[in-house]
């Protein structure tokens, strides 16, 4: 069961071919990290996911049907910067997707849909720990509590895939840990399949399931417009980190204590030993 | 320390911004006081008192033979044709402007044709607007807007373009169709650069406005003033002069004041 496959894709602009020869298939509910190093198609990659680019050759297919040409409301997206609108209140840019999906020609609710929505929106806000700041402009959060809002505009659509173009890159180490926990657990609890472009291989690992890298099989600079990237690593993560389950590595462990006592840490997956 | 880190207090800032007004003030003081001590006839630089005679006659003595407030019945002709050319210029920049920006067909069809446009030198055009137009308002307000609207249009659509793609494409992942992308991300994006854009071309319209009154009217500022030339009425023309350029500057103050009244996210960072 697949929840986005890509079958021998090939993107080239003019003569020079980015990517070459791509082939993945994403299960549902993974996380998938994709990583490489600058220039090597990451962001290619997202967009042609997103619907913003076309493929040159192969196929993109989501539950099986190709993919629309064009972005819709099946995939939210999350980028480094102008995620947000900064003509519009926190609260304004999170009702913004419900309001225009709803509201075909105004692009506006009004009287009760709008209060029910209002009240959503305040709902999802407060998930994302933004409360308190509905009444605030973009221009006026930090860079961590933008990418915060950024999320929770997107998740308000309810996204069956949701794509991060280097999310967190420009955030501070310790709000990025911050965000980290709160995009793990949204990714726990919403029904989404996550796709995350990162040049960061900690965050990569700390947050993926999976860890594709991207890269030149063949890197002459005589050949460099002649080959383009592909998949030189595809990394499952062990042990498996299961939607909405938890693993070893995901236990918070107290404070005063570096050891938790065996018992209380989940595992992923059945342990035969305690099977009778 | 360097002069660019010099400060000043508000007391002296109030000082510096008024200091080249009141210079102003007493050279003119100066010239015409020399002046007249050598010719009491002058009238290049005419004294305060006549000033103030001639503002008293054109504002608030009726006109002899029509009975009008002049200063006021020009002020009222001339603002009619300024607001519906820089009206009429605004609503177009708005349509064509971002149609030109957001949708590729308009940009291919009409955005070499605009810049084409806006090359057009208004002023030669104003006889032949005189010629096909009549001698009445049309021909004024065409000229205002044929001088205002194409410079408009192209910032407006620069400023569409200049908007990052990824909120365009985000807007798409929430669903938008090109007519909401338009109407709640464009649009009102568009509105305090389409201000900015209106201050800027106050004074380009108040010169169109001012040269087509000055060649065919029966009232206006502009049409005023060429009238007293024929007498050299600099204690008319001065007072006209000055009236035209605070009429500007309050426009200018007035719109700005709406823009940030309007739109409180274009002050901050990040908003443009």
């Amino acid at each position: 069961m697949t929840a986005l496959a890509v079958e021998n894709l090939w993107k080239e602009y003019g003569d020079q071919v980015v990517l070459e020869n791509v082939s993945l298939s994403i299960a549902p509910r993974s996380f998938v990290a994709v990583v490489g190093p600058s220039g090597c198609g990451k962001s290619t990659l997202l967009r042609i996911l997103l619907g913003q680019e076309r493929v040159s050759r192969g196929r993109v297919t989501l539950d099986g049907a190709p993919l629309p040409v064009e972005p819709g409301p099946d995939r939210g997206v999350v980028y480094q910067r102008y995620s947000v609108f900064p003509h519009l209140s926190v609260l304004g840019n999170v009702m913004l997707g419900p309001e225009l999906q709803s509201a075909r020609f105004l692009g506006r609710t009004f009287g009760a849909a709008r209060r029910r929505l209002a009240e959503d929106a305040r709902k999802m806000i407060a998930d994302v720990g933004l409360s308190g700041a509905e009444g605030k402009y973009p221009a006026q959060l930090s860079g961590g509590m933008q990418q915060r809002l950024a999320l929770a505009q997107a998740l308000m659509m309810k996204p069956r895939v949701l794509l991060l173009d280097e999310p967190f890159g420009a955030l501070d180490p310790g709000i990025r840990s911050d965000i980290h926990k709160l995009m793990k657990r949204l990714w726990h609890e919403r029904p989404m399949t996550v796709i995350m472009v990162t040049h960061d291989l900690r965050e990569a690992f700390t947050l993926g399931t999976r860890v594709i890298a991207l890269g030149r099989i063949r890197d002459l600079p005589e050949e460099a417009m002649r080959y383009g990237a592909s998949i030189t690593k595809d990394i499952e993560i062990w042990p498996p980190r299961v939607a909405g389950g938890q693993t070893l590595f995901d236990t918070e462990i107290p404070q005063g204590r570096d050891d938790p006592p065996v018992d209380t840490i989940p595992t992923g997956r059945p342990d035969p030993a305690t099977e009778t | 320390m360097r002069l660019i880190n010099q400060q000043f207090s508000p007391a002296a800032r109030a000082a510096l911004r008024l200091t080249p007004f009141i210079l102003l003030i007493i050279v003119y003081f100066i010239g015409s006081a020399a002046r007249l001590a050598d010719n009491p006839g002058d009238k290049l630089l005419p004294a305060m008192s006549s000033i103030a005679n001639a503002v008293d006659l054109m504002a608030f003595t009726p006109d002899r033979r029509t009975g009008e407030y002049l200063l006021w019945t020009d002020t009222w002709s001339s603002l009619k044709r300024l607001g519906a050319g820089l009206g009429i210029s605004t609503l177009l920049a708005l349509v064509i402007g971002i149609s030109i920006g957001i949708l590729p067909f308009f940009r291919a069809l009409l955005s070499p044709f605009v810049s084409f446009i806006s090359m057009v030198p208004p002023l030669a055009l104003l006889p032949i607007l005189f010629i096909s137009l009549g001698l009445g308002e049309t021909s004024k307000i065409a000229l205002i807007v044929i001088g205002v609207a194409p410079i408009m249009i192209r910032d407006l659509a620069q400023t569409v373009l200049a908007l990052p793609r990824e909120q365009i494409v985000k807007a798409e992942t929430l669903s938008a169709s090109s007519w909401l992308i338009a109407l709640r991300i464009i649009l009102p994006q568009a509105l305090p650069r389409l201000l900015g854009s209106l201050r800027l071309q106050l004074g380009p319209a108040f010169l169109f406005l001012i040269a087509a009154e000055a060649i065919s009217a029966d009232s206006g500022l502009g049409y005023r003033i060429f009238l007293v030339r024929r007498y050299l009425s600099m204690d008319v023309i001065f007072p006209y002069v000055a009236w035209i350029t605070f009429l500007a500057a309050s426009a200018d103050f007035a719109i700005d004041r709406f823009r940030r009244w309007l739109f409180p996210w274009s002050e901050m960072e990040g908003g443009k």
